[in-house]
């Protein structure tokens, strides 16, 4: 080697290096100013009281509007997304115009900006679906044709739903196609293939890769701005058509309306931190799902 | 002998480019009928459109007959699941399900809805006992089936598709990728399997064909080019084509 292409090949190596150093960096910048300022207004308190004015109080209220809406957007999303991945990869004509419409489609709904959601939700759910339950049901009385935690959880679950999809996807296409023709071979049905082969072989992966995509949504603010979140809500939501608190919300409150931003600081920090809290023991449950289902392949 | 399978200038496209081209011959029950032939002679695609496993592959035509039992199954609405349990197919990589030696076996029964305990356990020991694997695993049934060696694997899997009591077995080159007492074995088992079911082997290997098989069919490049009693294809082919092929010119 010259001395030319030697110095070359040191920078560069220098230079990727960099880049690692970099993004470990700016995540260990920003964990550790939240995890340093974030854990002195935490108390018990804090996590189970509801709000007294801005400064005031805990932000109960949100941690469950947290939890109630990523449960209702798992549950209206999720089995659509893995169905819909199901019938795509197992059932479908790879090449046919339904599936490259499906997949158009998902890509393109993959690809649309958050805030869209947030407008489209407004649009199609409360304002089409929420009003025109009210109409047919209520009588006209406004019931369901106004943000509540129904329509943000759905606006939220079409959001995940290409993430849920193409993860789902992934997995189903990891089962190894001999599988399929073994049961085949045995007599077995499309549906049997899918039911006893395919699925208890993916499993794992499509627990990983939804619940990854879930608590990607979970953060997203956008789309809840105008389906349901609500500024400040002490009581909990009890019905479908009730607002809520959310704590990706009451960060965005905080931030851009206190009036004194000395005074809501902590309090934001302490908000933030549980947030984080609660996204990264959602991802370390998906870990230990992949990790487990791992060591069961390994295993066998 | 009866006849079980006949191709009447069967034929398979894949796309546009065919695969199989006229192919006509019978299998008579009770027998070992081997094909060989080298790569890409179409060995396999005839054999995966017997138990049609071929539906799985998008854009394949088919042209001619292929008759099973005087059936046939290309015109005629046939029940599938049931055509792959008479028609038991081994494939050329051993193929255990992830889960128990027992369960392996156990798949074809259970999948048909017959899942009664003590009848599994006798249909798990009568077919291992036939694939001669039986006395190696017979203390550790629940053991995973991924952890046997490549033979034990291969004879599992023959184990699994005689729990599927079927007419017909369909081996894919079973041994291509085995040890010569795996091969032995396997060889041993379909030699004693004869007297109940008709077998159809595909095999690389041109010994094995003239070890175990009554019959055997050359295949080249899509063409039957020669089918008689192994011996005579062996001892006095009556093709030029067969006798390079089976004295090693090419190939």
């Amino acid at each position: 080697m010259t001395g030319r292409t030697r110095a070359a090949a040191l920078g560069f190596t220098g230079l990727t290096g960099l880049a690692c150093l970099l993004i470990v960096a700016m995540t260990a910048v920003v964990l550790g100013n939240i995890a340093l300022h974030g854990t002195e207004r935490l108390s018990w308190e804090f996590l189970s009281e509801s709000p007294r004015q801005m400064t005031h109080g805990g932000i109960f209220p949100a941690i469950f509007g947290t939890f109630a809406l990523v449960l209702l957007m798992t549950v209206a999303g999720v089995p659509v997304g893995v169905a819909a991945a199901i019938y795509l990869q197992e059932y479908a004509r790879q090449d046919s115009k339904a599936v490259l419409a499906v997949r158009l489609a998902l890509e393109n709904l993959a690809g649309v900006p958050a805030i869209v959601f947030g407008l489209f939700g407004l649009g199609f759910f409360i304002q089409f679906t929420g009003r025109g339950i009210d109409r047919l049901f209520f009588s006209g009385e406004l019931t369901f044709g106004q943000p509540c935690i129904l329509w943000a959880a759905l606006t939220l679950a079409v959001l995940t739903l290409p993430t849920v999809v193409v993860a789902t996807e992934e997995a189903l296409r990891a089962v190894p196609r001999a599988y399929r023709e073994a049961a085949y071979a045995a007599g077995a049905t499309r549906w049997q293939v899918v039911r006893y082969v395919v699925l208890p072989q993916s499993i794992g992966g499509i627990l990983t890769g939804t619940i990854l995509a879930v608590s990607r949504g979970a953060g997203e603010v956008a789309p809840i701005l105008f389906t349901g979140a609500a500024y400040f809500l002490p009581q909990l939501p009890d019905r479908l058509n009730d607002q809520f608190m959310e704590l990706g919300y009451h960060i965005y409150v905080m931030t851009t309306q206190s009036p004194d931003v000395e005074a809501t600081r902590p309090v934001l920090y302490a908000t933030v931190f549980v947030l984080l809290a609660l996204t990264f023991a959602l991802n370390f449950v998906a870990v230990l799902i992949r990790a487990r289902v791992r060591a069961r392949l390994r295993a066998a | 002998m009866t006849v079980r399978i006949e191709a009447r200038s069967f034929g398979v496209r894949y796309r546009a480019a065919p695969a199989l081209k006229d192919i006509s011959l019978e299998v008579r029950s009770n027998e070992i009928f081997a094909i060989i032939g080298p790569a890409g002679g179409g060995k396999t695609t005839f054999l995966r459109s017997l138990n049609r496993i071929n539906d799985l592959v998008p854009e394949r035509s088919i042209e001619g007959a292929l008759l099973f039992d005087g059936i046939d199954l290309y015109r005629v609405p046939v029940d599938i699941p049931e055509l792959r349990r008479r028609l038991g197919m081994v494939f050329a990589v051993p193929v255990p399900l992830p889960g128990s030696i027992y369960d392996n076996i156990a798949l074809g029964p259970r999948l048909r809805g017959g899942g009664r305990r003590a009848d599994l356990d006798a249909v798990v020991e009568r077919t291992l006992r036939a694939a001669t694997l039986w006395d190696e695993v017979k203390d550790r049934l629940s053991l995973s089936a991924l952890r046997l060696s490549g033979g034990q694997q291969q004879r599992l899997c023959l184990a699994r598709t005689l729990a599927l009591d079927p007419d017909v077995l369909l081996l894919d080159e079973p041994c291509s990728g085995l040890d010569p007492i795996s091969t032995a074995k396997i060889e041993e088992a379909l030699t004693e399997l004869k007297a109940r079911v008709t077998v159809v082997l595909v095999t690389n290997n041109v010994m094995q064909a003239s070890r175990i098989s009554d019959r055997t069919a050359f295949f080249l490049q899509g063409e039957l080019v020669e089918v008689s009693e192994t011996r005579r294809l062996f001892t006095n082919p009556s093709d030029r084509r067969t006798l390079e092929y089976i004295s090693g010119r090419f190939g």
